[in-house]
């Protein structure tokens, strides 16, 4: 059973013939496979390991490194509220303490419905915007106890429309034409020197652009 | 895609008014689409390269003294010079896996300019024989990632990546790629193990720059966002225009962030190593001085990894020179303004537990050191600190980075300058930079440590331990 839908199937395999080795898609992969479901399953992994060529492990090993991953359910919203310093100078700390108060969960948990975790960030670049935090990775700035109880109603009656659901990053995908492709290429497949570098063999101002 | 229209730019990026370089379309509100990038010379400055011999476009950049905007600030030419000749395939991979904290530049360019950077890739590739670029942006950066994906697709179908770029005979394939939340992913060896589908742990020295042995062991080129950014311009431009901004050390313009206690923070294009900090935060073009009432006690001056500074030190100019002599780095262009209200012991560990938490694990003295200090410094904070916590901090601190640690000098007490860099028991700088902050607050607010260790009456609660 194939733990991709037929549709990202085929963006698995594209995405891993992006690739000059099949293991650099794992990370891509494992995105992928959040995307889809919201969370890491052990079939994804099993399915992303036949793709890249490498074991289920080595999968969740290298997986498991990165804070984005989750190998659990999460809530349908991830709120990462920033507490690093120029957040913290701000407030960041007491925005997470009343988000905390406000959601009744600590830390790292899930409220019971399923519907948000909460989690402390590290800087998330948007530090002249303090406190600031991330729902889904969409940013929210200079936030106010009061516009975080706003953000919580307006999601919870379903009043925002900039916010996929956890896993989906980019909603735009890349995709190169099969006739603009400049070719990808294994390392061991791709030794000659690149064709433009004989234009360094040219006499000066003879190179025509 | 209709979520991805027109809406108004994230603040955070303020026009002073001064020269600039990757900046001047930010303040277009569609300044990340194709059209505004060709109706505002966009794409010129590839044309510009492919006129010349890729040689040429090489030592232009290296006359121009492009120095490396991700923190190290290694000129740009000179790096791509360390590349063994004949040993293709080369690769470019883009380092916009910024999470220094404090710093926010790299997200701006992405988000506001992608065409520039994608045309900045596609430069280097020419000038160098890259055979594939990877544009790797930080996990948490959705936005960037749409931008940057929307703009590639653009660019592939314009034909300005891909095969047969503008009808020559220079094609590259620019792949993008995302991280999935890990500072350590920004040194740059850890970033090709990430690419290679690894945890992304840096690897041992040498060589030390994957330009001898990098991506699938073949020599490849890591560049910042910003130091690629650059890159446009100055094929249209030329070096003498853009040595023309900035000294001479360090020409041309960079992007700050500015962030903490002041009454305007933002990210500021300003001149490179002319400007200073005093003007940075207190000028009426940028920052506007500390919030109301309140007087500066300390700031940062080139992200989280770097020692501290004070208000002696607010004439240096934005110069990598003297500001390592002082005993600090302009690292990536992150100011972090403190006043007088900041618990010197807090903000410290603040800056601590982030390297804590970040520490890959690869190396002992950083994997426990980072954490012995996050918990000293937590324990010192709850008024459970013992006298000899301050002393155990320094010497944990040696274990990580032997030797005196660079630091600012202290006049009242007669203690001169340590200069940058440190030294390091570790693969990569991280470790030792967690005891920048220790070293920087213990030398000027002992007392502040002492009060803490010895009067244990103002206890701040703490509601949760973080994990």
């Amino acid at each position: 059973m194939s733990f991709f839908t037929s549709a990202n199937l085929d963006i698995a395999r594209e995405i891993v013939s992006r690739y000059p080795a099949p293991r650099s898609a794992l990370i891509p992969l494992l995105h992928l496979a959040q995307e889809q479901h919201g969370w890491v399953t052990g079939d994804a992994m099993r399915q992303i390991a036949d793709l890249c060529g490498v074991t289920p492990a080595e999968v969740k090993g290298t997986g498991s490194f990165y804070e984005m991953f989750k190998f659990h359910p999460v809530g349908s919203y991830l709120i990462n509220v920033c507490t690093n310093i120029s957040c913290m100078l701000l407030g960041g700390e007491e925005l997470l303490d009343h988000a905390r108060q406000r959601l009744g969960v600590k830390t790292g948990g899930t409220t019971d419905d399923g519907m948000f975790t909460l989690e402390d960030v590290e800087c998330i670049a948007a530090c002249t915007e303090a406190p600031c935090l991330q729902v889904n990775y969409r940013y929210r700035l200079r936030v106010t106890n009061d516009d975080f109880d706003e953000m919580i109603d307006d999601i919870q009656a379903g009043r925002v429309d900039d916010l996929p659901r956890h896993g989906t990053l980019a909603r735009v995908r890349q995709r190169i034409p099969a006739d603009r492709l400049a070719g990808i290429l294994p390392p061991d497949k791709a030794r000659e020197a690149p064709v433009w570098l004989q234009r360094n063999n040219a006499a000066e101002d003879s190179v025509v652009g | 895609m209709a979520t991805n229209g027109y809406v108004a730019h994230a603040p955070g990026y303020v026009d002073n008014e001064g020269p600039k370089i990757v900046s001047e379309r930010f303040s277009h509100p569609d300044s990340f689409t194709l059209a505004r990038f060709e109706a505002t010379g966009g794409y010129e400055g590839l044309r510009a390269a492919l006129a010349k011999r890729p040689a040429d476009v090489h030592d232009e950049v290296r006359s121009a003294t492009v120095l490396g905007r991700g923190g190290a600030g290694f000129p740009a030419g000179v790096k791509w010079g360390f590349l063994p000749p004949g040993r293709f395939p080369y690769y470019l991979v883009v380092n916009g896996d910024e999470s220094e904290p404090g710093t926010y530049k790299d997200r701006l360019l992405m988000e506001r300019d992608p065409h520039q950077l994608i045309e900045g890739c596609l430069i280097a590739c020419y000038a160098l024989g890259l055979s594939q670029c990877f544009l790797y942006v930080r996990g948490e950066m959705a936005l960037a990632q749409e931008r940057i994906a929307t703009a590639l697709n653009e660019a592939y179908d314009a034909g300005y990546v891909g095969r047969n770029i503008l009808d020559t005979d220079f094609s590259v394939d620019v792949v993008l790629t995302w991280g999935a939340g890990a500072y350590i992913v920004g040194e740059e060896t850890a970033l090709i193990e990430s690419l290679e589908g690894n945890r992304g742990m840096p690897r041992l020295k040498p060589p030390y720059f994957p330009a001898a042995i990098g991506l699938y062991g073949q020599p490849t080129i890591v560049n910042n966002v910003e130091t690629l950014a650059n890159l446009g311009w100055l094929m249209v431009n030329g070096a003498e225009q853009y040595k023309g901004y900035g000294s001479e050390a360090s020409p041309g313009t960079r992007l700050f962030a500015v962030s903490g206690h002041v009454r305007r923070p933002g990210v500021y294009e300003v001149e490179h190593g002319v400007t200073t900090f005093r003007e940075l935060i207190y000028g009426e073009n940028f920052c506007q001085g500390i919030r109301e009432g309140r007087e500066l006690k300390m700031f940062i001056p080139g992200g989280g990894s770097a020692p501290w500074f004070f208000e002696e030190h607010l004439d240096l100019a934005l110069e990598a020179g003297p500001v390592g002599a002082a005993g600090s780095m302009l690292g990536s262009g992150a100011v972090v303004v403190m006043d007088d209200t900041t618990d010197a012991v807090k903000a410290t560990l603040r800056v601590v537990r982030f390297f804590a938490r970040e520490s890959c694990g690869k190396c002992t003295p950083c994997r426990e050191g980072t954490t012995w200090e996050e918990r000293i410094l937590q324990r010192i904070l709850d008024g459970e600190g013992r006298h000899s916590d301050i002393d155990m901090l320094l010497d944990i601190g040696d274990n990580i980075s032997p030797g005196p640690y660079p630091v600012a000098a202290n006049p009242q007490e007669g203690l001169d300058a340590v200069p940058f860099p440190p030294k390091q028991t570790t693969i990569c700088p991280l470790g030792p930079s967690s005891v920048a902050p220790i070293v920087s607050t213990i030398r000027r607010f002992r007392h502040e440590y002492e009060a803490k260790i010895t009067r244990r009456d103002s206890i701040p609660v703490r509601t949760e331990v973080l994990q």
